[in-house]
């Protein structure tokens, strides 16, 4: 993948598995927003190619393209909720331009999928009027509406505390494994990585640099590794004392 | 120099390339034609008061400018009618009413689009499988083309009272006389031009403000920048059609 003479991602080769969280990370500027974009197809390599399910879907047409989204969910950084629309509104807009569904059959699932995100009430409020964390629930929620086999997350936990995050990575994670998806996420949230990481790949200067699970994160001998996901003096203490008292796997 | 010329022609093949999208079959005939209505809604009713007040002071100011050149010469005092009642359908309706126009909605569409691009909603709306072009963009230029040309209407039919007001009860002549020169030489034909001329604007300030809001670049200048150019370059373009039109239509 280059933009004009910079190259940004070099010769990346993954696997992301289906039922499983599968996390992109790697330090700002490594190319894991620039990897998703290439992966959902809102970017197109300079050569290479995405399979989804083994159908290669890198050059399709903008209309061919447009088949194989159906069974796409997006989260994005910033929710991207219409901000023109109601919560419910936005969940529903999906089933809207896709759907022969009645009007109850939409409120039904709208009204399931705002209580898989443990929401409620919110149906009539704009965007602009629920909280951050709560932006990002109705954001996953419009993006499992239609019951994508795939999901993405560009940084989901951005501009979150660390509970609401928490609560965010476990519904991503739950509604992975319920619904068989398979997830993408790209994060650089350390407690994600550690919590919710089951295939890991990590970006540096556009190529992966490791790959692993969460629970490889803590014995890898990857110095680059060990460097980005300790980074933080008190990280490092904490790591210590694990290996110190002999613990491997999650710290 | 040469670089903008070569820019002009690197932008008008996008917007081919543009068009060619948003000219396909829609998804939903019911979700564009919802759009199509709240563009209509927006750009008719949003823009009622402008258009009126504008129009009713430049049939005001077409009258007194009038009576002042008449005077004391040996043309009849109620050919101010006729030309008050001619430079609005032939001119002041058609062509300054779709300037205002290119500054009130060309200017919120660009920028309407452009913020939609830079929260991602763009992005959303693909990755759900929208032709966003399509949706996006088709029905702000039906409403366009639809409402514009009422405007125009009530425009002219408003400049004619405001030429009304500022001739007869300030005595520069009857009501009689005024309704004399409306009336007087009337040629259908001029009808036919205006609702030309008001065609081919309202689809100018559309297409040229569409096109720089939905390829406007991250950050707050840029948005900014898009706005302006949809106004400029539409400004440009609507003076450029009108000179052709009267030259094709009234040679």
């Amino acid at each position: 993948m280059a933009f004009g003479q910079s190259q940004i991602l070099k010769g990346i080769s993954a696997r992301f598995e289906r039922g499983k969280t599968n996390l992109i990370i790697g330090q700002s500027g490594a190319g894991k927003t620039v990897l998703l974009k290439v992966l959902v197809g809102l970017l197109k390599p300079v050569e290479g190619k995405v399979l989804y399910d083994g159908q290669d879907v890198t050059y399709l047409t903008h209309k061919e393209l447009r088949t194989v989204r159906m069974s796409v969910g997006m989260l994005f950084q910033g929710s991207a909720l219409f901000d023109f629309m109601t919560v419910e509104e936005n969940i529903r807009f999906p089933l809207d331009m896709f759907t022969n569904w009645t009007r109850k059959e939409k409120l039904d699932r709208v009204n399931y999928c705002l209580e898989r995100v443990n929401l409620e009430q919110v149906n009539e409020k704009f965007p602009s009027e629920v909280s951050g964390g709560m932006q990002k629930r109705v954001g996953i929620a419009r993006s499992i509406v239609l019951k994508p086999k795939f999901l993405f997350c560009d940084e989901p936990n951005s501009g979150l505390d660390p509970k609401t995050s928490m609560l965010i990575d476990d519904l991503i994670q739950s509604i992975t494994r319920e619904n068989n998806i398979t997830t993408v996420i790209n994060t650089h949230d350390m407690n994600s990585v550690m919590e919710i990481g089951e295939n890991i790949i990590l970006l540096h200067n556009g190529e992966i640099a490791w790959q692993g699970s969460a629970s490889e994160v803590l014995d890898s001998k990857n110095d680059y590794l060990q460097e980005f996901i300790f980074a933080s003096p008190f990280l490092q203490r904490l790591r210590k004392a694990a290996l110190d008292q002999g613990l491997s796997g999650k710290v | 120099m040469f670089s903008g010329v070569i820019q002009i022609f690197t932008d008008f093949g996008h917007w081919i390339l543009l068009m060619r999208q948003a000219l396909q079959r829609p998804e939903r005939w019911s979700m564009y034609w919802k759009e199509t209505v709240r563009q209509m809604y927006d750009i008719g009713i949003g823009s009622l008061i402008i258009v009126a007040l504008i129009s009713i002071f430049m049939g005001a100011v077409a009258a007194v400018q009038f009576a002042y050149q008449l005077s004391g010469q040996l043309i009849p005092i109620w050919y101010i009618g006729y030309i008050v009642r001619d430079l609005a359908i032939l001119e002041s309706a058609p062509t300054i009413t779709c300037l205002v126009l290119a500054g009130k909605v060309g200017s919120n569409m660009a920028a309407e689009l452009g913020g939609m691009r830079q929260k991602e909603h763009i992005d959303a709306m693909e990755i759900m499988g929208v032709n966003t072009a399509g949706y996006l963009i088709m029905p702000k230029i039906i409403a366009a083309v639809v409402v514009i040309p009422l405007l125009v209407f009530v425009s002219a039919f408003v400049a004619m009272i405001g030429g009304f007001l500022a001739s007869v009860p300030t005595g520069v002549m009857t009501a009689a006389e005024y309704s004399r020169g409306l009336l007087a030489f009337y040629e259908p034909y001029n009808i036919f031009i205006m609702s030309v001329k008001s065609v081919v604007f309202a689809f100018i300030l559309t297409a040229v403000a569409t096109y720089q809001g939905f390829n406007v670049k991250i950050g707050s200048i840029e948005l900014g920048k898009a706005s302006t150019q949809a106004v400029v370059v539409s400004n440009i373009l609507i003076l450029l059609a009108d000179y052709i039109i009267a030259l094709l239509m009234t040679a």
